[in-house]
């Protein structure tokens, strides 16, 4: 019978099954970060157990700390502690660290598949939701809780349920204008936030197979909010050009062995999932989310839906809403005023993200009563924009540019919104408070369209500055 | 390494906890919640209750190593922070012996390895005057038979079914469950290509 790359992956990694009737899945990459781990290696040390294969485990710094200046003591004395024990743990458990003197420190998910560490057909875990990311270039990547985060330390495996497999299908062509932000916004709208619960996605059809490696980051990082466990894609020779040449990727005829495998795990033709479910590519628009999760978004020439239109039980969501973020159903989300634009995160903080923000940027400037953050996911990242001179198209704009880390995806430095600013942003959630403010107020959208949002000071359509 | 984990019986002085729906901001206030560590939250359990009342059990010398709660109604009522437990098993409690508990505190406990038996209303009212009466005096908590005993008398005290299991057999703590499996592990990892460097 025909199997997937779930279905490999799986059963490669399967130690036994539990009592529970849960597997014991080893975990070959574990990626860790300085918020979720301190009391996991306090853990770990009160047991008097050490990490069981530390050459499995590398950690980073990138929640916590500042994208200003990043001077040690940092000014903040609770990021100067995180940032104190990750040091510690780090060094006691004998595990390897990239912090901003390897010129290798970025966002977990950003460094993890731009070293190479990230390979097809392997099962990835760390303490963070959006590890689904890494299913990008064919892996299992699942985040986990602290207390998992010791399990893999001490025992290098997880216990898991085997989710269900739904194959989710872009099928046809993207217009122009349109990016990988754009599909996956409106594959969790159409499915719902809730409707991947249980399951794994394989992202799969033409447009899938056309996107670039980071494109295809980009629609696995938000596997997890659309409910999904995790989100993969499987490995082609996309994934092997991205590969080669990888610092921490096999190298010479390794290499060619490597690939052979690589391709030997990829979903056979004429496997069955649990589910499929289609999309016409050609039927998406730049979106823009007008909500407080990220379901609830619209098409930019589109109207806020009304909460009568919806069916009941959702129906005081709707008004929640629409009353956090003070719109009117029926309104258009064009024009809708911006105080904040922010480019970065593991969902779009990669090169090609500050590519086409900085496309954008060229055709203006930012509007006088917006504050606008490019901050690059890694410090690869940073060099390279750098290199290209992306640096300097987006301060003549009027854009601030920062130093690599999470910034204001979830507001835990420095760079918050204030009060009720709305904020223009390429990250991944539009949860009440994310973005540091409890009043605060996100609009989830494309690089591309947090540029053009931030030159027009209100939601604008890109297509319309990019002609 | 399972023997470890074995939580049959715990026994160990009691401290009584008198009144009902106490929460979990009043077990560990939210301001110590951003602190890297669990270490030093035994200090804190019940920090605002013991300002405001001197005369609160947690700050009694005769009720210092304690290792057995004896709570009311609706104890760890709340958030659902790990920190709540974690900071009563700091500062030394084992098992905990409540009218009721909140659902998702009795299953931080569970993760924790501290049984929350829940006994009747009369009981409870009974054990924490005896306890207060003879703080020396060890309090005996058998998971197994869902009893606690004090002095010659035993009381009724249950634990659902299925943290009872896991506590009993020692199989509450996924560390250990997946020790378990030993060099399977390696194995596992050693038919991996990757692993092996291609
Ligand atoms: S960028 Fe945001 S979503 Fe990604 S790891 Fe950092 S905080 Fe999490």
């Amino acid at each position: 019978m025909a199997r997937t790359l779930l279905d490999k992956v799986w059963e490669a990694h399967t130690v036994r099954t539990l009592p529970s009737g849960q597997t014991q899945l080893l975990i070959g990459l574990h990626l860790i970060h300085e918020v979720t781990t301190p009391q996991a290696f306090q853990m770990l040390k009160e047991l008097k157990l050490k990490v069981r294969m530390p050459e499995r485990t590398f950690g980073t710094l990138d929640h916590i700390i500042p994208t200003a200046d990043q001077t040690r003591p940092y000014a903040d004395p609770e990021a100067e502690e995180m940032a104190a024990h990750m040091y510690r743990n780090m060094k006691d458990f004998n595990l390897q660290l990239f912090d901003m003197s390897t010129g290798k420190q970025g966002i977990v998910h950003v460094i993890g598949p731009e070293l190479g560490l990230t390979q097809p057909g392997m099962t990835i875990a760390c303490g963070d939701s959006h590890t689904s990311t890494h299913g990008a270039v064919g892996a299992i990547a699942f985040g986990i809780g602290t207390t998992q985060v010791r399990d893999v330390l001490a025992t290098q495996c997880l216990a898991m349920a085997k989710p269900k497999l739904r194959q989710v299908r872009v099928e046809g062509a993207l217009a122009r204008g349109v990016y990988a932000k754009d599909v996956i916004l409106t594959i969790i709208n159409r499915l719902g936030v809730k409707g991947g619960v249980g399951y794994a996605y394989e992202y799969a059809g033409p447009v899938i197979e056309r996107m670039t490696m980071e494109e295809r980051l980009t629609v696995c990082n938000m596997s997890i909010e659309g409910g999904a466990r995790c989100g993969y894609v499987n490995p082609d020779q996309t994934t092997i050009d991205y590969l080669r040449g990888k610092p921490y990727a096999p190298a010479r005829e390794a290499f060619d062995r490597a690939t052979t495998w690589w391709k030997s795990i990829a979903t056979e033709p004429g496997a069955s999932f649990d589910d499929v479910k289609k999309i016409d590519g050609a039927s998406i628009e730049p979106v823009v989310t007008w909500g407080i999760n990220p379901e609830m978004s619209v098409g930019v020439s589109q109207r806020i839906p009304s909460p009568d239109a919806q069916p009941e039980p959702e129906r005081p969501t709707f008004r929640e809403a629409l009353a956090h973020m003070g719109f009117a159903a029926g309104q258009p989300i064009k024009g809708a005023r911006i105080d904040v634009a922010f480019v970065g995160s593991c969902t779009n903080g990669r090169l090609s993200d500050l590519r086409v923000a900085a496309e954008v940027a060229k055709k203006g400037k930012v509007a006088k009563h917006v504050r606008a953050l490019i901050v690059p996911g890694s410090q690869q990242v940073a060099k390279a924009a750098e290199a290209e001179g992306l640096h300097e198209i987006f301060q003549a704009a009027g854009f601030q540019w920062r130093k690599a880390g999470c910034s204001m995806c979830l507001g835990m430095n420095d760079d918050k919104l204030q009060g009720r600013e709305m904020s223009a942003s390429s990250s991944n959630r539009n949860f009440i408070g994310r973005q540091g403010s409890p009043t605060g107020r996100t609009l989830l959208m494309s690089p591309a369209m947090v540029a053009a949002a931030a030159i027009n000071g209100a939601v604008a359509d890109v297509r319309e500055i990019l002609r | 390494m399972s023997t470890d984990f074995k939580r049959r019986q715990i026994t160990g002085r009691g401290i009584p906890v008198p009144g009902n729906d106490i929460d979990t901001d009043r077990i560990i206030p939210a301001r110590f919640l951003k602190a890297v560590t669990f270490e030093t939250m035994g200090e804190h359990a019940f920090e605002d209750a013991r300002k405001q009342n001197p005369e609160h059990p947690f700050n009694s010398k005769v009720f210092q190593g304690a290792s057995v709660l004896v709570v009311g109604q609706n104890f760890g009522c709340g958030s659902s922070r790990e920190h709540a437990p974690q900071a009563l098993m700091r500062w030394g409690i084992r098992a905990i012996v409540g009218g009721s508990f909140g659902e998702i505190f009795a299953g931080n406990c569970v993760i924790l390895g501290i049984p929350c038996l829940r006994a009747s209303q009369e009981d409870i009212e009974w054990l924490q005057k005896a306890v207060a009466r003879s703080p020396q005096q060890a309090v005996s908590v058998d998971v197994e038979k869902q009893e606690v005993r004090f002095g010659d008398r035993v009381i009724k005290a249950s634990v659902p079914d299925g943290p009872r299991n896991q506590l009993v057999n020692g199989t509450w703590d996924s560390t250990a469950v997946l020790l378990e499996a030993g060099a399977a592990i390696e194995a596992t990892a050693g038919r991996l290509p990757y692993v092996k460097g291609f």
